[in-house]
This record gives structure tokens, sequence and C-alpha cells, in this order.
């Protein structure tokens, strides 16, 4: 059993007590401390920040050209936080209750209730940056409600919410930057982690530009890189984004849990044909307003306007009437998969329903409905050439967030002393399903508020000695990492990384996706296996290891899939319940609703490393529940 | 779609660099200007070529990434889209498409498409932000704000740092970007004590780098695929006055 490391004491005075019993460094010597951040979204980069403007010195690290572009820019809803501001009964408690639900009882209760708790800060520390929040007419703050809460809790800036978040993050980065208190390293990847003697000790990374190998020594590591939803090839992700940090991590001593939990966001624009390369999600809050509907009758061919009310089945407001359009994420995708499997599926793939703003528009007017989603219809209108002020939206589920991660205990610590994982790389927060506008919440507050406090934990007990780059286990590692770029660049086959990827993909859809049942799972191991002896054999891999090479860097991500999609249907497998995200069809109540077995799965797989082609050994982390009573989730 | 591709290769910075021409067959309308490349590329590298070096990474128009000039004007023919947000609809059958890279003093290019953007990076640094650290901050309601203030600062701050005012510019000049910076924090209550410092700071660092001087011609706010202002233009340079009339810098 992992131990999480839970403080004592009642849920509401945990986090209290636990920064007044964490040991401190004081001020004069954190700038003896050296800290490593990998990747600079909203987890990373108000992890730099504040570490730096603590005293410690700070490395931060992102792929992209600049840290303004990590993908936690894309997103677009919001942002929730127990403010009460709206004064319609929300409370900390309250947010950690729906967290809780909407996980479907797989997270950790004193994580949850820390992340309500501090939710109410951030808000404060993101509008003293300028972050341009929605606004009423008197001049103060906005809110609308999001699926799974029946309070508006959720802070907005139009829907760029992320994107302002994160230049707010990335304000606040640049400040340090100019302070030299962070030192930056755009357009530079992660290729491993250095341990000595079981301790993280700093990085091996690649220079994309110009291909140089370069080691990092630190006291501490904190991986802020995200999630690997890109598992998938077709994603709302950003391309460049991949699981290869938190992958190598895994590989040198840090567990992986509840790998198969991912989210289906539920409202994404259609694939339109095989060209796709990537999915485009439109915000959750549009079902605020709009309605989910497809036709009664399969192989309808009317246009949606000519279809009479009576012959439309809203089946979410149908089945749900007390959370209607607004259910969870989870729900509301199965739904949209059930009524294209029955065949009432719309658009030219079958593979869509409609989201109707008709109503809307007539109640509140148009102007109304452009102010809260302009950029959104603008969006949806520049992608499919469609206007959804005329004509309903159509939209269907995409993979959008991974719940899974690495391991971390209640100090963001993972199975590794001295690596931390934060933001949507970790595990922690979401359990099964994560709610809309949570997302930005967790990221912004392991960065701002949690990290920063238990870092100093571990700090506090380390020497300030710091480790050569030229031991031998930066050598090792560096050498390893060139070993692997070699072998992708000589196998010189026939077929492109984007194949592969496109393959891995599709079996992961297909078997690992939506819902999942023991025969497809066992089926797609092997063709992942196969699939990964193939890429290896015969990916064509273009250009050399010292000069800017976009194949190699793809190449080298998808290696890293190609072994994570294995440990992901592994953990599936494992899991004989549903929960969530996490849809096995042996599994369900008589209304095909996900039913959990909470005597045999209340706990985090968390999954243990063993050696190349060996089976990972299964951890498990007790989940103890104090405060919620376990029910059946139910949004009837 | 049948088309024919002009592209700028370069090797590297060094590289002196020259136009390359590709066919490209069988593309749909209903794809991005990316994907068409994507196609393109996927060609090359069976063939064992090079592929085509391309900033990108979001693909839904707010990560600022991308940075194709397309056929003379940056993010291509459409207004108020990024060049991810371009779709091949917008192309007839037969057309021959030029693509270069941003061209600036201030970003060199690093690969083919690809350029340096980090100056833009080093003026937020120079001061783009309120020095708040985290914590201790006023309850977020304390301080209302005027929506219509509030509608204005975001506008102001939805530029997505891609660039294209820059090279849309025949000056080369950073204005549109750097004024969008300083117009939102100079309109919010949050940014007004390093209001006149903000704007000295950023406005040196911007000619530091090497851009070029605001002739008014108004290329970058037609341009911009976020639709900034080329009032914040305005704004800026009075923002700049304002500061040196009472700066110790003066």
């Amino acid at each position: 059993m992992l131990d999480s490391k839970v403080p004592e004491g009642p849920l509401s005075e945990k986090w209290t007590r636990h920064k007044f019993n964490v040991k401190l460094v004081n001020p004069a010597n954190k700038r003896k401390y050296d800290v490593i951040v990998v990747g600079t979204g909203l987890a990373g980069a108000s992890a730099s920040a504040t570490l730096a403007e603590l005293g410690y010195n700070v490395k931060a690290f992102c792929f992209q050209d600049s840290p303004r572009r990590a993908h936690s820019i894309a997103a677009q809803g919001g942002i929730n936080a127990a403010k009460n501001y709206q004064n319609d009964g929300d409370s900390i408690y309250r947010l950690f209750y729906d967290t809780i639900k909407g996980g479907d009882y797989r997270s950790r209760e004193a994580n949850v209730h820390r992340l309500a708790e501090v939710s109410v800060n951030i808000i404060d520390q993101c509008v003293a940056q300028g972050v341009p929040f929605a606004r009423e007419y008197g001049g103060l703050l906005a809110n609308r409600s999001f699926g799974g809460a029946q309070v508006s809790r959720t802070f907005y800036a139009r829907g760029q919410t992320g994107q302002q978040l994160l230049l707010g993050a990335y304000s606040a980065l640049s400040r340090q930057v100019a302070n030299g208190k962070v030192q930056m390293f755009p357009r530079t990847e992660m290729l491993d982690l250095v341990t000595v003697n079981g301790e993280a000790k700093g990085i091996v990374t690649r220079n994309l530009v110009t291909g140089k190998i370069e080691s990092h020594s630190a006291h501490a590591v904190v991986l802020a890189t995200g999630g690997y939803g890109n598992v998938f090839f077709l994603s709302t992700n950003a391309m460049g984004s991949n699981v290869t940090a938190a992958w190598r991590a895994h590989k040198k001593g840090a567990f992986f849990a509840n790998p198969s939990f991912t989210q289906i966001h539920p409202t994404c624009i259609p694939v339109s044909g095989d060209h796709q390369s990537k999915l485009t999600l439109m915000s959750e809050s549009l079902r605020n307003d709009g309605r989910v509907w497809v036709p009664k009758a399969k192989d309808e061919k009317r246009k949606p306007e000519d279809i009479p009310e009576d012959e439309r089945d809203y089946y979410l407001e149908r089945k749900y009437p007390a959370f209607g359009n607004l259910v969870p994420r989870d729900v509301a995708s199965r739904n949209a998969k059930y009524v294209c499997d029955e065949g009432r599926g719309v658009g030219a793939t079958k593979l869509a329903v409609y989201l109707d703003f008709a109503d809307a528009i007539r109640r509140d007017g148009r102007d109304t409905i452009e102010a809260k989603y302009g950029n959104l219809f603008d969006m949806y209108r520049q992608i499919t050439g469609e206007n959804p002020y005329e004509t309903p939206m159509k939209i269907f589920p995409a993979v959008h967030y991974t719940m899974g991660g690495l391991w971390v205990d209640y100090n963001l610590q993972t199975t590794v002393p001295g690596l931390y994982a934060t933001g949507e790389s970790n595990f922690s927060d979401h359990g099964a399903n994560r709610l809309g506008a949570s997302a930005l919440m967790q990221g912004l507050a392991d960065g701002y508020f949690v990290l920063p406090y238990t870092i100093g934990d571990y700090l506090a007990g380390s020497s300030y000695e710091k480790i050569s780059t030229d031991h031998e286990a930066f050598k090792e590692a560096e050498n390893n990492a060139k070993a692997h770029l070699d072998r992708l660049l000589n196998i010189n086959g026939t077929k492109t990384v984007d194949h592969y990827h496109r393959e891995l993909g599709k079996i992961m859809w297909d078997y690992c996706g939506m819902s999942r049942t023991e025969e497809g799972l066992k089926k797609a191991k092997n063709m992942v296996k196969e699939l990964r002896d193939e890429f290896w054999t015969n990916v064509k891999v273009i250009g050399t290891a010292d000069e800017l090479n976009l194949s190699l860097e793809k190449a080298n991500r998808v290696s890293d899939f190609l072994e994570l999609g294995e440990l992901m249907i592994d953990d599936a497998l494992m899991r004989n319940e549903s929960c969530g995200g996490h849809f096995r069809e042996e599994y369900q109540t008589p209304e095909g609703e996900a039913l959990r077995d909470d005597e045999n799965f209340a706990f985090v797989g968390a999954w243990e490393y063993q050696g190349p082609n060996n089976p990972e050994k299964l951890n498990k982390e007790e989940l103890k529940f104090e405060n919620v009573k376990l029910t059946q989730r139910s949004y009837k | 779609m049948k088309l024919k591709l002009k592209i700028w290769r370069q090797k590297n910075t060094q590289d002196k660099g020259n136009f390359k021409a590709y066919d490209v067959d069988d593309i749909s309308p209903d794809m991005s200007f990316l994907e068409m490349i994507d196609v393109l590329n996927e060609q090359l590298e069976t063939k064992g070529e090079e592929p085509v070096h391309f900033d990108h990474d979001c693909r839904e128009g707010i990560c600022g990434m991308c940075s194709m000039h397309i056929n003379g004007r940056p993010h291509g023919p459409q207004q108020g889209v990024t060049t991810c947000q371009l779709h091949m609809r917008s192309f007839s059958d037969g057309d021959t498409i030029t693509i270069e890279p941003w061209r600036a003093q201030g970003f060199p290019v690093l690969r083919d498409l690809m350029v340096d953007r980090s100056a833009f990076d080093r003026i937020i640094q120079a001061g783009g932000y309120v020095s708040v650290n985290t914590g201790g901050t006023p309850d977020a309601n304390e301080i209302p704000i005027p929506k219509s203030i509030a509608d204005e600062a975001f506008n102001a701050a939805t530029c997505i740092g891609c660039g294209a005012c820059v090279a849309a510019c025949k000056n080369a000049s950073a204005s549109l970007f750097v004024s969008a910076k300083i117009s939102q924090l100079a309109l919010l209550p949050q940014g007004q004590v390093e209001r006149k410092e903000r704007a000295e700071k950023m406005i040196a660092q911007m000619d530091a780098e090497g851009f070029g001087a605001c002739t008014n011609t108004g290329a970058c706010s037609a341009e911009c695929p976020k639709g900034i202002s080329l009032s914040n233009i305005a704004r800026m340079n009075r923002e700049f006055l304002t500061a040196k009339a009472s700066s110790d810098n003066a």
C-alpha cells in the first residue's frame, strides 16, 4: 500500500495544520537551492514564478518557442472558485463535494478539499496580476455555471480564460526572468530524469534548435508537463503535447497512476476527413445555453431547422431532468455515443449531435449570446463553414484531458524523492472524471499555493551541495538519450512517424476510448505490441540529431506513446468496474450508467516500471472516504 | 484540389535560403492550411526528403505559434484568422501559393518557415507585468472595474504574440504587440503603480531589439488575427509621452 502522507485531523483543518508542520527554509538559505521546473503552462509558470519570488533559483524549460504558448493557453470556458459571489449557496465544502462526486469517488478527499480551499486565493491572485475577467455592469466579477454543478462559480474571460490566466502566470514568470531568479530555456525538451542514490538530482535535455544534449543539475525537479491525450493521435491537445518527460521519469522510478482515466469531452467539432490532424473543442460553457438533441427518427434527411419540435429528442433533458444539458462530461459524451450507435447521429459521418442555440437566441437576443460566446461561434464558423447563429452546431466527443498521471502524495511528490508532479501531469485531484473549469483551478492551485510550501519541506532536509553534471549518472543519462535518438535515426524504414502515431491512436480510440471491454482490451494490447515492434524496425526518420529536426522530435515522442498505450490498456483491464471516464461495458447499471465496485476498486492503481518488456507491477493506494458517503452518481 | 506551392527553404540561420516548388494533389477544401502542409511533408518524408519545417502547436488559433507569410500576407488571405484556422476552401483548384517565414530583423529565421521570436519575450520581461508576488493580494471584488474598461483591457489582452503585426509592417515595427500589453495594464487599476516605468522600459526594449518605428500605416491591425485595434498604439504613444514628461530617465 502506498502512503499518501495525508495529514491527520479534520478535513477542513488538514491543510492549515500541514502548512504549520512542514519544515521551512530560511529566506537567506533559499538562494542556496536550485529547482528545475519542466513545462510552463499554468502549473509550471505559476510554480516557477512563485518559487523564484520566494528566493529559490529556478531553471524553467518548455519545448515551445515561448513559455506563453503552453497548451493551457487553449482552455476556453473558465476556472472554478468557491467565492460564493453569486450568493447561490456555494461554499468550499460544496466545491469539494461536487469535485469528489464528479470524479466518481476515485480521488483523494484531502487533496480535493485543499484544492477547493485555495481556489478562492487563485482568483484574487489573478485579478491582482491584471487578468481581465468578465465583469458585471456594477464592476464586480461575473460568473457562469458549468457541468456537474448547480451553482454559478465559474470565473471566465470570454471564451479565452486559459489564455488570460496563462498570460498572467507568464507575466509573473517574465518578471522573475528579468530579476535573474528564473533562467528560461525555451525550445528545450526534457529527455531524461537523473537520479542519484534514488533521489531526483537533475534532467537531461535536448536543445531543439541545435540538437545539443545537455545536463542540468538541481536540488529538486518539478514536472508540469501536462497530459498524454495525444496517445490517441486525434485529441484536443496541442500537436506538441506529449508524455515523454513523465514517461522517462516513470522509467526512472516514478509510479504512474490510473493511466486509463482519460476524459472524452462532449462538445468538440466532429472529424471532417482522414486528413484531420487534431480536434477542436467548443467550450462546455456552451451547454449553459445550447440544447443538445438528435432527431427521433433514424436516417433523418431534413435540415435541422426543418425538423419540428415533437420529432426532436432532447435526450439529456429527457434522461436527466435535474441537470439536463449540464450533466458531467463523461455522461454527456457517452450519451452522444449511444444515440449515434442507434443510428440517430447527424451530419455527413453520422458521428455528431446537434447543439442548438435557437431557443437561447429567442430568449436573450442575439447580442447577449454573441457577448457570451462570440469567439466560439466565430471559431466554429471558421472551421466548418456553417453559421451557428442560424443553424445548430454539430458536436461530437473527443479526447480532451487525462485524469491519470504520475502518482503523487499529499505534498505532490512522486515516488522518487525530490521529484514533484503538478497540474495535469499528476493524477491527484480529479478521480475518474474531471469537472469543467477545474483543470485551470488545479494547475494554478498546485503552482501558486501548494508546491511552493511542500517543496520547502523536502529542500529543508537536503544539503546545499549540488551534484556536478560530470557525475556518472548524468553522463549515463546523456548517453542513453543520445542512443535512443540515434536508434530512431538509423532504422531508415519505409513508413512515417505520423503513420504509426495515427495507427496507435485508432487502436486506443476503438478499444480504450469511450467504452471498453475485456475482449477488446486484450486484442488491443497485442495490436499495440505489434505496432511498437513494427515501429522500431520500419519507421523512417529524416535528418540528423544535431540540427532542428521536427521529424526526430515526433519520433522520440511517439516512441513513448507506444509504450504508454500498453500500460493504459493494462490499467483498463485491471479495473473491473466502471467509474467516470472509465466505462467497461461489462459493468453498468440497468440504465446504462457506470457501475462502480467500491468494495474492490476504491483504490488508486499506481504502476511501477519493471524494465523493458516486463509487465509493470501494480501498487495500490487505498482511498478512504471519511467525509462523503459513496453513492451511485445520479444527475437525474 | 491540385496546388502548386512555392516554399522558402533555409537549412539554418546562416544558410542563404531559396524558394522551392512543390506540387500537391488531393487537397480537400475542408483541410486547414497546416494540414495541407502535413500532406506535403508526409509525401516528402516517404521519399526520404527533408520535410518543410514550420512552427505550429495548438491548431486552434490561440497559441500564436504558427507564422506563415502566405501570398504576401501574414496568416494568408483571410482577415482575423491564424494560419492554422485558414482552410483550403479559401483557395481554388490550380492556385500557386507562395509561403515564406516572417521577415524582420528582430525575427531571425531558424529553419524554413520557423523564426526566433524571443525578442517578444524580452519585451514582456522589460515590464509587461504587475509586480505582485503570490499571496497577500486583496479580495478580487475589492476593486470594482467598470465593465467598459474591463472589456477594453480584455480586447488588448487577447494578443497572441504571433508576430503578424511585425511581419505586415513595412518598417517591421512591433508597436501593435507592445501597445497591446501597455494598454491592457494602463487601463486597469492594477497597472497604475508601474504605469510610467512600464511604458518607458518596454518601448526601450522594443527599440533595442531592432524593430522599426511606427508610421501609422495600419497594416499591423489589418493583418492581426485577433483584431487588436490601432488605437492601442495611440494610447502607447500617449503613455510614453506622459511618462517621459515626468521621467527621471529623460
